[in-house]
C-alpha cells in the first residue's frame, strides 16, 4: 500500500473513533495531535509520524472531507509556521511537551518579538537586554511591528545577553509568556486602517531559564532557522491553481467583461502565467523539503510571491474602474488573523505592500540569495569585529 | 478548475545519471571552438557529435519503445538530455528528430511509421518534421499541396527523412519523404547556426511516391509539437542555467575598483533575480514535462505546456542578455561562448510558437477571455 493510502486509512480509523459530529472541537484537535495526525512530518509524540511533509495534504483533505473543524491556522501563522519548527529543532523534550500541543490546537497562539525600532533589516543589532537573575532572565526593551501580539499567549523573542561581543554572538533566543505583567502591547495602526501589528514594551519581564531555546549566545543561529521557516511560510503559497491573489483577480476579470481592455488582458495573462510558474516552483520546493532539509531557497519563493501579490492586487484595482476608487472600511480594528487575500481589492493592494517587507525585505532576501545560494561575497561590514556596545547608533 | 495530482518535479536517480553521462560526453566531444565554427560554415562537429550522442550513448532512441529498438524512456529523460545539450549549445538534431519527429511517428500508428521509428531508434537515420520552426503546437499546422516549399525548417539539414504534412483541414496526412531526387534542402544563414534552418522543397513526383505514415495526422502532429515545446522549455532552462553559472563564476573572480565585482550589491541583486527566475522556469518546465509524462488530460497538458513555453522562452532570453551585459566587452567577442547562448536563446524564443501565441493559448484554456467577449 502506498504511504498516502496508509495515511488515509489511519485517518479513517481515527475518525471512526472520534466522530467529528459528536466530539467537542478541542477534544477532537487534541486527540488528532496525540494520534500524530497534526503535522505528519513532525516526530512521533510531537503531533507527527515522521513522514514526508508532502503527505500533509492527504491528512488535511481527509479531515476536510468529513467536515472536521480545523485548528484555525490563519490565527496562528507565526506559531505554526515559525515557532513550532524552531521548537522542534532546538527545544528540550520538556519544552516540546509543554508548547507544541496547545500551539497546534490553537489554544495558545504565538507572536514574534524580533524587530525593534533600531533593528529592522539589521536584526542582529537589536538591543533588548536579557540579564540572568538566579535561574530567571529579566528582559527590558522595545519591540515593534509585532503582528498578533494582542492575541498571542506566547512569543518567540531574541534578546541581547552579551553586549561586549560582536553583534551576532551576544544574542539568545527565548520563549516569552505574553501574560507577564511586564509585557505591554500597544496597537500600531497600519496603512490599511487596521492594527494587525503592535508595539511591545518589555519592562522587567521574567523568563525562566527553562524557556530559553538553544544555548546562551546561540540566538542568531536559532533565529536564522526561524527566518528560513518564515520565508517558506509566507512564500510557499498553495498547491491549488488560482488559489492565491491570482484567483481573486481572475474572478474579477471574469465577472467584469465591460472592464476588459487589450492592455489589461496582456498584463493579466502574463501575471497568470507567472503565478502558475510560481505555483510549480512552490510545489517543487515542497518536494525538495520532503526529501531533505530546509535551506535559504525559501527566500527565492518569497521574493516571487511578494512581487506577484503586488502586481496582481494593483491590477485588480485598475480593473475595477470606479469601484477601484472605493474602500471598504478605514476603521481601526485589531484583527485576530492575517489574510493577504481577504476583504476588498483596495485592502489587498495596500496589505500586499507588506509582503516585500515582512519576513525580510526583498532587498535583504536578494542579499541572502546572492550570498548563501550563489556564494557571492558578503556586504562590506563596518561592524563585523566590533563589540555590539561600541557600534554607533 | 480541476487540479491534478502533482507530477514529480525532481530528478530521479536514473535522470541524474543520464545527465551526468551526457555532460561528461559533451565536456569531451563538444568544444566551444568547434561549436563556434558552425557560424563560419564549418559543420564538421555535427555528424561525429551526433554519432556519439545519438548512436553511442543511444539517445536517438530514448523515446522509442523497447520493442522497436529504443529505450522506452519518458519525456523526463528527454528533457534532461535537452537541458544538458543546450548548456553546451551542442549542434545535434536531438529535439527535432529524437523528440518531435519521433513523437509524431509514435502517435501515427501505422506500420510504415513503426518501421521508420525502428530506423530512428538506432540514430543512423534522422528525421525532420517539415513545418516552419515557429509552428506552435496548439495552432493550425501549415500543410502543403501537391508541391512542397517550406521555409525555415529545423533539423532538415541533418535529416535523411522528411515528414511532410500534406492536404488541408480534416484531411491532413503525413508522408515520409526520403531526402534524394526531387527534394532540395537549402541551408539558410540562421541567427542560430547551431540549429541551422533550411528551406525545403519537394516536387510533386517525389511527394506522390513517398509512403503515407499517417492518414489523419492532426493528433500525431500536435503530440509531436507539444512534446517538442515542453522539451524546448527544458532546453531553455539548460541555456539559462549555464548563463547564470558562468556569470556568477566570472563575477566571483573579475576585479575592478580593487574589489571582486560580484561583491557589488547592484550586481548581486541582479544575479539573485536571475537565480530566482532560473529556478522558477526550471519548475515550470519540469511541471510541463512531468504532466505530459504522467497526466492523461489533453487540456491540462496543453495548458501547462503553454505556461512553460511562455515563461521559459522569455526568461532564457533575459538571462542570456544579462550574461552579455555582465561579461561586458568579453561577451561581445567571437571567442567567448556568451553569443552562442544568446543566439540560441533568442531563436528558441520564437521556436514552436512565440511567447505571445502561448499566452493566447493560456488565456483560452484558463478561461481568461480577451476584451470583446461577453459573459455566458
Ligand atoms: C506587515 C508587517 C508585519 C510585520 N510583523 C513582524 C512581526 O510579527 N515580528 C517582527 O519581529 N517583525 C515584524 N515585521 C518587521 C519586519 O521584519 C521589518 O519591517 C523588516 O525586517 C524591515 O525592517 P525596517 O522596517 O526597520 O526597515 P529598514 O531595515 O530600516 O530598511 C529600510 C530600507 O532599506 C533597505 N535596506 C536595509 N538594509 C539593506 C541592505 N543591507 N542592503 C540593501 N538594502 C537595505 C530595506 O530593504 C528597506 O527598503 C513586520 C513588518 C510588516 C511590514
Amino acid at each position: 500500500m502506498s504511504a498516502a493510502a496508509e495515511l488515509r486509512e489511519r485517518v479513517a480509523a481515527f475518525l471512526a473513533e472520534h466522530d467529528p459530529a459528536t466530539t467537542e472541537r478541542l477534544d477532537l484537535l487534541r486527540a488528532r495531535y496525540d494520534a500524530g495526525l497534526a503535522w505528519v512530518h513532525f516526530p512521533p509524540g510531537r503531533g507527527g509520524l515522521g513522514l514526508p511533509r508532502a503527505l500533509q495534504p492527504v491528512v488535511e483533505e481527509a479531515f476536510a472531507a468529513v467536515g472536521a473543524p480545523d485548528n484555525a491556522p490563519h490565527r496562528n501563522g507565526i506559531g505554526l509556521g515559525m515557532a513550532a519548527p524552531t521548537i522542534v529543532a532546538f527545544g528540550t523534550p520538556e519544552q516540546q511537551d509543554r508548547f507544541l500541543r496547545p500551539l497546534w490546537t490553537g489554544e495558545e497562539t504565538w507572536c514574534q518579538l524580533f524587530s525593534e525600532p533600531g533593528a529592522g533589516s539589521d536584526l542582529a543589532a537589536l538591543g533588548t537586554r536579557a540579564v540572568l537573575d538566579g535561574d530567571t532572565w529579566v528582559v527590558d526593551g522595545q519591540k515593534v511591528w509585532t503582528s498578533g501580539a494582542h492575541t498571542a499567549r506566547f512569543a518567540i523573542l531574541v534578546a541581547r545577553t552579551d553586549p561586549d561581543v560582536p553583534k551576532h554572538r551576544g544574542l539568545t533566543y527565548f520563549l516569552c509568556d505574553m501574560t507577564d505583567p511586564g509585557v505591554e502591547v500597544r496597537p500600531l495602526r497600519q496603512l490599511t486602517g487596521e492594527a494587525e501589528f503592535n508595539e511591545v514594551f518589555l519592562t522587567g519581564v521574567r523568563i525562566p531559564d527553562a524557556h530559553r531555546l538553544g544555548e546562551v549566545g546561540e540566538g542568531w543561529r536559532v533565529a536564522t532557522a526561524t527566518l528560513d521557516h518564515e520565508r517558506v511560510a509566507i512564500g510557499a503559497g498553495s498547491p491549488a491553481r488560482e488559489s492565491g491573489m491570482v484567483g481573486r483577480v481572475a474572478e474579477t476579470w471574469r465577472a467584469h467583461p465591460e472592464a476588459r481592455t487589450p492592455g489589461l488582458h496582456d498584463r493579466l495573462v502574463r501575471h497568470w502565467v507567472d503565478a502558475e510558474v510560481a505555483r510549480a516552483a512552490g510545489l517543487r520546493l515542497q518536494q525538495k523539503l520532503a526529501r531533505g532539509q530546509l535551506g535559504p531557497e525559501g527566500a527565492a519563493m518569497k521574493l516571487v510571491f511578494a512581487r506577484l501579490a503586488q502586481q496582481l492586487s494593483g491590477l485588480e484595482v485598475e480593473l475595477l474602474g470606479d469601484d477601484g476608487l472605493r474602500y471598504s472600511d478605514w476603521t481601526l480594528v485589531r484583527p485576530d488573523r492575517v489574510d493577504f487575500t481577504g476583504r476588498d481589492a483596495g485592502y489587498r493592494y495596500l496589505r500586499a505592500k507588506g509582503n516585500s517587507i515582512e519576513g525580510g525585505t526583498s532587498e535583504i532576501l536578494r542579499n541572502i540569495v546572492a550570498e548563501r545560494v550563489l556564494g557571492l561575497p558578503g556586504e562590506p561590514r563596518v561592524d563585523k569585529d566590533v563589540p555590539w556596545k561600541e557600534i554607533p547608533r | 478548475m480541476t487540479t491534478h495530482a502533482v507530477p514529480d518535479l525532481l530528478d530521479s536517480e536514473v535522470v541524474s545519471d543520464l545527465r551526468a553521462a551526457v555532460r561528461d560526453l559533451l565536456a569531451d566531444r563538444c568544444p566551444v571552438g568547434a561549436v563556434t565554427a558552425c557560424y563560419d560554415g564549418d559543420r564538421s562537429l555535427v555528424a561525429p557529435l551526433w554519432r556519439a550522442v545519438g548512436v553511442d550513448l543511444g539517445l536517438a532512441g530514448l523515446l522509442v519503445d523497447e520493442d522497436r529498438g529504443g529505450h522506452g524512456a519518458s519525456l523526463r529523460e528527454a528533457a534532461a538530455v535537452a537541458e544538458e545539450l543546450a548548456a553546451a549549445v551542442a549542434p545535434v538534431p536531438f529535439v527535432t528528430s529524437a523528440v518531435v519527429a519521433t513523437t509524431v511517428l509514435a502517435h501515427a500508428g501505422t506500420p510504415e511509421a513503426d518501421r521508420l521509428l525502428a530506423d530512428l531508434a538506432g540514430g543512423q537515420v534522422t528525421a525532420s518534421l517539415v513545418v516552419p520552426w515557429t509552428t506552435a503546437p496548439e495552432g493550425r499546422v501549415p500543410a502543403v499541396g501537391a508541391r512542397v516549399a517550406v521555409r525555415s525548417v529545423a533539423g532538415a539539414l541533418e535529416a535523411h527523412v522528411l515528414l511532410v504534412p500534406t492536404g488541408a483541414g480534416d484531411a491532413l496526412e503525413l508522408r515520409a519523404v526520403p531526402v534524394g531526387d526531387g527534394v532540395t534542402v537549402e541551408p539558410v544563414v540562421s541567427l542560430d547556426m547551431t540549429r541551422q534552418l533550411a528551406d525545403v522543397t519537394v516536387d510533386a513526383a517525389a511527394l506522390a511516391a513517398a509512403p503515407v505514415v499517417a492518414t489523419d495526422a492532426r493528433d500525431a502532429l500536435r503530440a509531436g509539437l507539444r512534446a517538442g515545446t515542453a522539451v524546448l522549455a527544458a532546453e531553455q532552462v539548460g541555456l539559462a542555467r549555464r548563463c547564470l553559472v558562468d556569470t556568477v563564476a566570472y563575477l566571483q573572480q573579475r576585479r575592478q575598483f580593487g574589489r571582486v565585482l560580484g561583491g557589488f550589491q547592484a550586481l548581486k541583486h541582479r544575479l539573485a533575480d536571475v537565480y530566482v527566475e532560473v529556478e522558477s522556469m526550471g519548475a515550470a518546465a519540469a511541471f510541463a514535462v512531468g504532466t505530459l509524462a504522467d497526466v492523461d488530460d489533453d487540456l491540462e497538458q496543453a495548458l501547462v505546456t503553454a505556461v512553460a513555453a511562455a515563461a521559459c522562452s522569455d526568461t532564457a532570453v533575459r538571462v542570456a542578455e544579462e550574461m552579455v551585459q555582465l561579461h561586458a566587452g568579453l561577451a561581445m567577442t567571437w571567442e567567448h561562448p556568451a553569443h552562442l547562448l544568446l543566439k540560441r536563446a533568442k531563436s528558441d524564443q520564437l521556436a514552436l510558437g512565440s511567447p505571445e501565441r502561448h499566452r493566447a493559448v493560456v488565456a483560452r484554456l484558463a478561461d481568461l477571455d480577451p476584451p470583446g467577449t461577453r459573459l455566458g
